[in-house]
């Protein structure tokens, strides 16, 4: 049963008077489980795909189904309810706050649970664990490397345990070195984890390392391929 | 649930000019504010304290204030006869007839500004009737003598207050021969004198008021009836602590409403200034607040945070405020007061209810101010905000 379902999506932007349309009529399936690399060049569409399965936007037509809830039909206060439970999303400017620690940062998503502090405290140097980062917990991010402060994103992104993780270009500001680090760390959420990927990127370094790569252009999908030689 | 508070401490201190003048511009309209206030609430305080609840006020009929009042001696005797007047150890009545009479003084820092002081001649009785009264220094003015005693608000700023020293008014010179406190009230802005000495002097014939403690402190309406009833004289009888608390009643109100106004319109600068940093701060950190939205705060969330952080500005300003108006207390100052045209010395009274309505008022002000930049911070699209 596909985790993500997308049918009949409308997608419309008006600029001034001009319309743009940036879907008409997208249906897409997302297994649950699979890693995605979304691909295309810009205005493609890629972001605002990512945006409305993440319920941060909204379609003009169709639906948007995730986990069997139809995201696109949630009140804002039910989609903010929804994604801390559902959604990690990691974006390509890593979006820390800076006047928190990586500790604290990482904390954000659990404030919206009811775990007790100690619980808290167990995820958050589990998951700032799995990004190899457990030696940086009082760091500000702008103690941190670009590559670190990344992972520290992904961590946020995680700590919840959400099914879907899903990252808008999250390599777009790092080095070759870095990158690499970020990749093999999202090919082991998934692989180890089984944690959903969909991961906005540009890079083919990136997109080879999913097991599906869609390509959208105009707002279509141009070709389907499964990398060859991509970690099964 | 809410956006910990660490995070809107760590955004305030990491701009910290902004967050300090604009902590400041509250701060400075919460100082005037509590010190307009504690001019108001010294001078009412002062005119209060001045009467007892178990004295009596007799004035002329239709006399507003002691100045223009006038009893003559006929009147001053059938008046003390009265039963209600309670006596002293030694079975005398304890009553007070008084001259009051305002003087022209000239100021010791320049003789040429004068001042209204008044002059209150009295009778032996006045001392123990005034149970506020003390002697600090000195001894009480000689029956018959050209002796005055000055009021402790008065020493020091006019010429030959000082002990043994010369006073001259009313064509003769007065030896002060002691210095006298009243807790704080009007008395002392006052000279005090034996009226038999001063009536000749001032060239009056009579009295203008007499002050009497209640034989039966409860009986008050009773004696007012009793007396307001008698045929023989015309007068108006007040308990003299609600009659001094009506003479503040309008300078006291005028300050009140000077106070309100100006810091009104100081207040709405400085609302103006949380506004604008409030504003600033949510455009700086649309980025910020997308990604709580996006981690799934909630809108109202995010409008609290920062309307928490507005009023933890205010709530720093508020401290600040208080912290500056606290040296005014205690202050003296005079001013003339408009019910007897004569000076009036007080001193600033900052009372904790005044500070903590000036922290409150800080408060309001920053919610006022932070409230639609918060609004707005809510309201960011987080799409567009991200990038």
């Amino acid at each position: 049963m596909p985790l993500v379902e997308i049918r009949d999506v409308t997608k419309t932007f008006s600029r001034d008077a001009e319309r743009i349309d940036v879907f008409n009529g997208l249906s897409m399936e997302i297994e649950q489980g699979s890693f995605t690399a979304l691909m295309g060049p810009s205005g493609s569409g890629k972001s605002t795909l990512l945006n409305l399965i993440a319920g941060l936007d909204r379609p003009t037509s169709g639906t948007v189904t995730v986990g069997g809830a139809v995201v696109s039909g949630m009140s804002p206060a039910e989609l903010a309810t929804w994604r801390a439970r559902n959604v990690g999303f990691v974006f390509q400017q890593f979006n820390l706050l800076p006047v928190l620690t990586a500790y604290q940062n990482v904390e954000l998503p659990l404030l919206l649970t009811r775990l007790s502090k100690k619980e808290r405290d167990e995820r958050i140097r589990i998951a700032l664990g799995v990004v190899g980062l457990d030696d940086r917990l009082r760091h500000y991010p702008r103690q941190l490397s670009g590559g670190q402060e990344q992972r520290v994103a992904i961590a946020r992104a995680i700590v919840a345990d959400p099914t879907l993780v899903l990252l808008d270009e999250p390599t777009g500001q790092l080095d070759a070195k870095s990158s690499q680090e970020v990749l093999s760390l999202l090919s082991r959420l998934n692989a180890e984890f089984g944690k959903t990927i969909i991961i906005v990127t540009h890079d083919p370094h990136a997109a080879a390392r999913a097991r599906r790569q869609l390509h959208l252009e105009k707002g279509t999908f141009v070709e389907q391929a499964m990398a060859a030689g991509a970690p099964a | 649930m809410r956006i910990p508070i660490a995070y809107n401490l760590r955004s305030m201190l990491g701009r910290p000019v902004s967050t300090a003048l604009t902590a400041l511009g509250i701060g400075l309209v919460v100082a005037v504010f509590i010190g307009m206030l504690a001019l108001a609430n010294g001078f009412a305080a002062a005119l209060t304290r001045t009467g007892s609840d178990a004295n009596v006020l007799i004035l002329r009929q239709g006399a507003n204030s002691e100045m223009s009042s006038g009893l003559d001696r006929a009147s001053v005797s059938i008046l003390s006869a009265s039963p209600h007047i309670a006596r002293g150890a030694d079975g005398r009545t304890l009553a007070s007839p008084e001259l009051y009479v305002i003087v022209p003084l000239g100021r010791i820092a320049d003789t040429t500004q004068l001042a209204n002081v008044v002059v209150r001649g009295v009778g032996e009785q006045a001392w123990t009737v005034r149970a506020n009264v003390t002697l600090t220094e000195g001894r009480k003015p000689a029956s018959g003598r050209n002796e005055v005693c000055v009021g402790q608000r008065l020493v020091g700023r006019f010429p030959g207050t000082g002990l043994t020293e010369t006073m001259r008014f009313a064509g003769r010179p007065w030896t002060v021969t002691c210095h006298f406190t009243a807790g704080g009230s009007a008395f002392e802005s006052e000279i005090w004198g034996e009226a038999e000495q001063l009536i000749p002097a001032m060239r009056r014939d009579g009295f203008q008021s007499l002050s009497f403690r209640l034989a039966d402190p409860a009986s008050f309406a009773e004696a007012k009836r009793a007396i307001e009833a008698d045929k023989r004289v015309t007068v108006d009888v007040y308990r003299e602590s609600e009659f001094y608390a009506k003479q503040s009643e309008l300078l006291g109100r005028i300050l009140r409403i000077l106070a309100i106004l100006i810091t009104a319109i100081m207040a709405v600068g400085a609302v103006f200034g949380a506004v604008n940093t409030m504003y600033a701060a949510v455009s700086s950190r649309s980025p910020e607040i997308a990604v709580l939205l996006t981690l799934g705060f909630r809108p109202r969330s995010v409008l609290a945070s920062f309307l928490a952080e507005s009023v933890l500005i205010a709530l720093a300003g508020g401290i600040v405020g208080c912290l500056l108006a606290l040296p005014m207390n205690g202050i003296v100052t005079s001013t003339t007061n408009w019910a007897s045209f004569s000076e009036i010395a007080f001193s600033f009274r900052i009372t904790p209810a005044l500070l903590l309505a000036g922290i409150i008022f800080a408060v309001v002000m920053g919610a006022l101010g932070g409230f639609f930049p918060a609004r707005r911070a809510s309201k960011v699209p987080v799409v567009q905000a991200i990038r």
